[in-house]
């Protein structure tokens, strides 16, 4: 009996938990949407899907559901104009710099792309996000 | 037997629905024309160019997977599609013109020269001539388009490495240099010698200014006059959104059509045309508030068509398969927009302007529609999704017209039969 209701709570204790991460997601990922379609639809597309020759796609991009979270950062905060091949293709529109977008803002915009269109990656949290610009100032000097 | 039936029936059923959807390429045209897919998949394709004896040439944007980017197509058969498709040159780029026995070719920052023998084969594709070389490429509206004009003069796009000349491009809030230190080698239409060797800046002029990015140009040899549409500014509503929202940024400024005479200034970064006023207006970057006009100087268009469907080529019909009104007037191609997001997008379809005594009447209408593989009245969301996006124009011998894509790379070629 006290064992059943042991279980119970721990099972219990558990969903709940679970249910606040997943909430704790879902928010970023709110977060994350208004911050696309403010700074990146424009040229990344609301598929996603960016503009041949111009703008690489983020839906599907090997680079967005990969492990370099410190790439993507210094990529939003200084911009990015380097013509190298994205999946084999090359893009001539240069990306600005958006400093102004704060640390918290470029998690939930990177946990957004991770997990939209077919795009199914990790979250990015805030400590990885801080992690990565440490990372990114040390490569600097 | 009552089964075989059926199913030859249903056979036949499925047969038609497929016929039905390659019917004119999958293009929508004006009754009595019809299109057919002259080559398919042969990469990148920017403007194209066709011979006295009909061979298309086809420059594209990048090398395509077998290391080509000029693709010289040819119809020996003659039953409307390529059967013998060769390629050479590693240079990506757009512009290509025939030119009596000569093939100009431009890549980003220079236009080259090949010879063509009586078969209309390149004599020298390893060695072509540099005909003029160190043209400004920046990155952004790098590519260079070419036309001639009825003599042996090159004519050459100079797109701005900027949006609208703002001390930080594509930045919110960043002002607009004055003057724009862009417009000295860039932001034009520059005129060179095209029988000449290895001219720089120095030996061309600057023939017209003002003009942000022109991808399409033609010489219209009725009026001896040069013609060119200039790809409009972007991002009113992201870089000035107290000024403009997500509605009017789709809306303007105008893509618009100049009659070019020699020293024209069209006006950008300082003005852009606002197709519902009719009229110049300053941009945000220099003052405006999106109703103060600007200065008379600048050229008005011939022609104003709706924001950012990006013109890619103009082509005056010289020919006479078509009905008479297409005579003399100019085809336009628009590669479809980006820039109206996120409101659906506008374009991926080849207009008609017709031409009176010499003039645009103003007017224009769609000619061929649907190379997004959009369905009639239905419009394509995101641009990455459009199966096709119409570039070059050509016009061939028999009077026929050519228009290339460049997402797989096909060739439509457009024909009338009464
Ligand atoms: C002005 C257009 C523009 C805007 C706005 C823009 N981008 Fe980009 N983005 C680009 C271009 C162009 C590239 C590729 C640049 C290159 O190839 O040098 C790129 C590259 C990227 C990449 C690398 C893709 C890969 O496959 O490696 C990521 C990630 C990215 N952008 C995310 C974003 C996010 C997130 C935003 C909004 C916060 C944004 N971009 C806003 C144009 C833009």
């Amino acid at each position: 009996m006290g064992n059943k209701v042991e279980r119970f709570f721990k099972i219990g204790c558990f969903c709940i938990m679970m249910i606040s991460a997943l909430n704790v997601g879902a928010q970023n990922l709110i977060n994350g949407k208004k911050i696309f379609e403010t700074r990146c639809l424009a040229c990344h597309q609301s598929d996603g899907g960016g503009v041949p020759n111009m703008n690489p796609p983020l839906d599907g991009s090997t680079n967005v559901n990969g492990k370099d979270i410190a790439r993507m950062v210094k990529i939003i905060q200084n911009g990015y104009d380097e013509r190298v091949a994205l999946d084999g293709m090359y893009y001539n529109n240069a990306m600005i710099a958006m400093p102004d977008l704060k640390e918290d803002a470029i998690a939930d915009v990177l946990s957004y792309i991770r997990n939209s269109w077919s795009n199914k990656a990790g979250l990015v949290t805030l400590a990885e996000v801080k992690k990565s610009i440490s990372k990114n100032k040390v490569n600097k000097k | 037997m009552k089964k075989g039936l059926s199913i030859l029936s249903l056979f036949l059923l499925v047969l038609s629905i497929v016929g039905k959807a390659q019917e004119n390429a999958g293009l929508r045209l004006p009754a009595g024309f019809k299109a057919s897919l002259f080559a398919d998949n042969i990469g990148s394709a920017r403007h194209i160019t066709i011979t006295k004896s009909g061979v298309v040439f086809a420059k594209l944007s990048n090398p395509n997977k077998e290391g080509n980017a000029i693709i010289r197509l040819e119809d020996a058969n003659h039953d409307g599609v390529a059967d013998n498709i060769t390629g050479w040159g590693k240079y990506g780029g757009t512009g290509i013109y025939v030119k009596g026995n000569s093939l100009y070719a431009s890549s980003n920052e220079a236009i080259f020269k090949y010879e063509l023998n009586s078969k209309d084969e390149v004599v020298n594709p390893s060695n072509p001539v540099t005909v003029v070389s160190g043209l400004i490429n920046r990155r952004q509206h790098e590519s260079k388009s070419i036309t001639f004009d009825k003599g042996n003069n090159v004519y050459v796009n100079i797109g701005a490495y900027s949006n609208s000349c703002q001390t930080k491009d594509r930045t919110p809030g960043s002002q607009g240099m004055m003057p724009c230190p862009i417009l000295d080698s860039a932001g034009g239409i520059w005129k060179f010698d095209g029988t000449k060797e290895n001219q720089t800046y120095k030996d061309g002029k600057r023939y017209a200014t003002g003009l942000r990015n022109v991808i399409g140009l033609d010489w219209n040899t009725e009026t001896n006059q040069l013609f060119v549409m200039q790809h409009g500014r972007d991002q009113l509503n992201t870089l000035f959104p107290n000024l403009y929202n997500d509605s009017l940024n789709a809306e303007l400024p105008a893509e618009t059509f100049y009659a070019i005479n020699e020293g024209d200034n069209a006006g950008w970064p300082y003005v852009y045309y606002d197709p519902s006023q009719h009229k110049k207006i300053v941009a945000p970057e220099y003052g405006g508030d999106g109703k103060k006009e600007g200065a008379k100087e600048y050229k008005d268009p011939a022609v104003a068509f709706p924001a950012h469907m990006a013109p890619m080529g103009v082509l005056f019909y010289t020919g006479t398969q078509f009905p008479e009104k297409y005579k003399n007037g100019a085809f336009i191609t628009f590669h479809g927009s980006w820039n109206r997001a996120p409101l659906p997008q506008e374009g991926f379809f080849v207009a008609f302007v017709p031409f009176k005594n010499g003039k645009a009447t103003g007017e224009w209408e769609i000619f061929a529609n649907g190379f997004g593989g959009n369905a009639e009245g239905v419009k394509v969301i995101n641009t990455g999704k459009a199966k096709a996006r119409p570039v070059g124009l050509a016009q061939g011998p028999d009077g026929s017209i050519y228009v290339s894509d460049d997402t797989k790379g096909a060739i439509f070629k457009i024909s009338y039969n009464k």
